[in-house]
């Protein structure tokens, strides 16, 4: 998605200078990283570690502790499909199948297809009208393959 | 005359349609020359008639449902601007039983305004909680919280009154309220739906809270997977601001009390408090032992009042009408109402607000209307992943805090999940070890070992290998867990493993056992 800027250590560490005091910490700041460029590359380790005078350290731990954290670009098109228990007794497990043979993929995390890429979530927290899931931050219900195709190709209209 | 419409903005509505269908209605109003004003609404939590349209009338507010973008044509040739009869009609919607019969009290004003019009929320008695707090002395607002007999709402169900109270008498120069909205089980989506369709509520609390206790500084900890309402809440914080009663002198109190949302990132653990508060200040959202209490050392060592979104969302309420009303309903120790949940595989599926006491059954059966799919009702989840697991018939057992916890449950945060008898339990039993491997923060070894050691043994159990040795080591395991980790992760995610094998041994059973 063209929304993120290319990735430059001098943009990062503008970003990270011009932060407000209470979000000078790890997690918002690579929060922002991720903002901006769309993932955390290596090289943004000791970018942040150097403005927030912390451990390179500290910042893989905060990097690799949280699973919204991305160490690879995102695709242009990122469907998230919750796996967790309301969803599975709507069907999220026979969802999941599908996409597995219609993409011919075994969905893990940051799973790439092309220009789609699929991740497993726990909840939206529409679990009255699952199975649930999100393509490029839009929820969407009651989700079955022609539901989500749909959104699919929705999306990557949005970005052509 | 301009007709007045309501398509809900809730996201639970617009994951089936809603704006689809608000779109269509304001195409098809115009070309026909009727004038029409369009609310977005919060939900009513009336979730399986999403979208759920409603029209202004002189009797009251009719409602159609469910409604798609495809229905608008025919619903207005009906006269769905009268609010005349059609196949999707349910009436009156003050009368439709399913909401008539519950006790609204922290959902008293969902669904009816725009979540973002601050003179509908002033209209509804909203901010006269928040009033009354600064006309009176902090340690009276604590009395009428603790004498309201208001507990937790994020699963512990601590008495709220008490953690005011040591906030308020603990002396530092800089307190906080963290709201905790990291509403990571699933089958709920209460919290969510406040923030998104009645945020002021949540806000006034929080600063009743401040004013209370004497901090300044609010935080809302809100789940990255809540994008709308992380945006609902970011601008009802700018229009309390812009109205004057969050920023440096609320309500010209001469007292200070601010709000800001912080945004997770994707950690199940971050809903414990202490894991939480690690997580606000930046860090991996490891779990703290207790002692010290958040209440004197949290949030960057300062004492910090952590409450759920709807214990701080009752507090309004509670503090305009006295803690008497709130007191009267409930049962035992458990008073007020709780906000149950619906979710899953259930004909009727929302928000159901009650008073303490109702059975499960009730809300199931009564409320839920059994399954979608209208197969036989197998198993119920009651808490979130961390809770027990019910066959259908112990379904009469009442929803109190004391009376689940007797029945081998726990109330949590109140979600409620269906499923029918093709869900296989032995795959829920092994899920809840899963789901507790990827989420555990790693501090306590039976925790981040423990679940993947449990995922490898209940494999071993439904292939029938050496049966009865693993699950004596299954039993075990569930053991050390649950004694030996400091949060509920660890401690917690043996109950829908052990409930799974006691009431449904049978889905462990079906493979030919082979010895080894």
């Amino acid at each position: 998605m063209s929304a993120y800027a290319p990735w430059s250590p001098q943009a990062a560490q503008d970003l990270l200078s011009a932060l407000p005091a209470d979000e000078r910490l790890i997690l918002p700041a690579l929060q922002h990283v991720q903002a901006a460029f769309g993932y955390i590359p290596d090289g943004a380790v000791h970018v942040v570690a150097d403005a927030l005078n912390v451990s390179r350290a500290e910042v893989v731990g905060v990097l690799t502790y949280y699973h919204d954290l991305r160490q690879a670009p995102p695709a242009s098109v990122v469907v998230q499909i919750c796996v967790a228990e309301a969803c599975q007794a709507e069907g999220t497990r026979e969802l999941v199948g599908a996409i597995e043979s219609a993409y011919d993929v075994t969905l893990g995390n940051e799973t790439h297809v092309g220009a789609v890429e699929f991740d497993k979530v726990y909840c939206f927290g529409n679990c009255a009208l699952g199975p649930a899931a999100m393509v490029n931050g839009r929820l969407l219900g009651r989700c079955d393959m022609a539901r989500l195709e749909a959104a699919i190709e929705s999306a990557q209209g949005v970005r052509s | 005359m301009t007709a007045r419409i309501y398509v809900p903005r809730d996201s639970a509505a617009l994951s089936v349609g809603a704006d689809e269908v608000a779109k269509r209605l304001d195409e098809v109003c115009a070309a026909r020359g009727a004038v029409v004003e369009i609310v977005r609404n919060g939900s009513r939590g009336m979730l399986w008639l999403e979208p759920f349209v409603e029209v202004e009338t002189p009797a009251g507010r009719v409602g159609y449902g469910p409604v798609t973008a495809g229905d608008v044509e025919s619903l207005l040739d009906a006269g769905l601007l009268e609010g005349r009869a059609h196949a999707l009609s349910h009436g009156l919607v003050d009368q439709i039983p399913w909401l008539a019969t519950q006790q609204r009290v922290t959902f008293a004003r969902m669904g009816l305004h725009d979540p973002l019009d601050l003179d509908d929320y002033r209209a509804g008695g909203g901010l006269r909680g928040l009033e009354r707090a600064l006309s009176i002395a902090p340690d009276e607002v604590v009395a009428d919280v603790l004498a309201s007999g208001l507990r937790g709402r994020g699963g512990a169900g601590f008495p709220a009154g008490i953690k005011w109270r040591t906030v308020m008498e603990a002396d530092a120069d800089q307190k906080y309220v963290c709201c905790n909205a990291d509403e990571g089980d699933s089958g709920t989506f209460a919290d969510r739906m406040l923030m998104e369709g009645d945020p002021f509520t949540l806000l006034e609390g929080m600063a009743i809270a401040g004013i209370a206790t004497g901090a300044t500084q609010g935080l809302i900890y809100v789940r990255s997977e809540y994008p709308y309402a992380i945006r609902t809440l970011r601008t009802a914080i700018d229009i309390a601001r812009v109205d004057g009663w969050l920023g440096p002198d609320v309500m010209g109190s001469g007292r200070a009390f601010d709000i800001r949302v912080v945004e997770g990132a994707g950690s199940y653990v971050c809903g414990e408090e202490t894991a939480m508060l690690e997580s606000l200040e930046g860090k991996r959202g490891m779990v703290r032992p207790k002692p010290p209490i958040p209440a004197l050392q949290g949030l960057f060592g300062k004492p910090t009042l952590v409450n759920n979104v709807l214990t701080l969302a009752a507090a309004p309420g509670i503090i305009a009408d006295g803690a008497a009303a709130y007191q009267a309903l409930g049962m035992e120790r458990s008073r007020g109402t709780q906000v149950f949940q619906l979710a899953g595989n259930i004909a009727r599926g929302g928000i159901v607000e009650l008073a303490f006491g109702v059975t499960l059954g009730e809300l199931v059966e009564g409320y839920g209307g059994g399954t979608r799919s209208g197969r036989p009702l197998r198993a119920v989840q009651v808490g979130g992943p961390l809770g027990a697991y019910f066959p259908a018939d112990t379904l009469d057992v009442p929803m109190d805090y004391e009376a689940l916890a007797a029945a081998g449950g726990l109330l949590g945060h109140g979600g409620i999940v269906a499923f029918d008898d093709t869900v296989d339990m032995a795959a829920q039993a092994r899920f809840a070890m899963e789901f507790c491997a990827v989420e555990s923060c790693g501090k306590c070894t039976p925790c981040r070992v423990g679940s993947t050691r449990g995922v490898e043994v209940i494999d071993k159990i439904t292939a029938g290998v050496d049966r009865e040795r693993n699950l004596v080591l299954l039993e075990d395991l569930c053991t050390t867990m649950t004694d030996g980790s400091l949060c509920a992760m660890g401690g917690l995610t043996p109950l829908p493993v052990r409930s799974a094998l006691a009431h449904f041994p049978e889905d462990f059973h079906r493979a030919t056992e082979v010895r080894p």
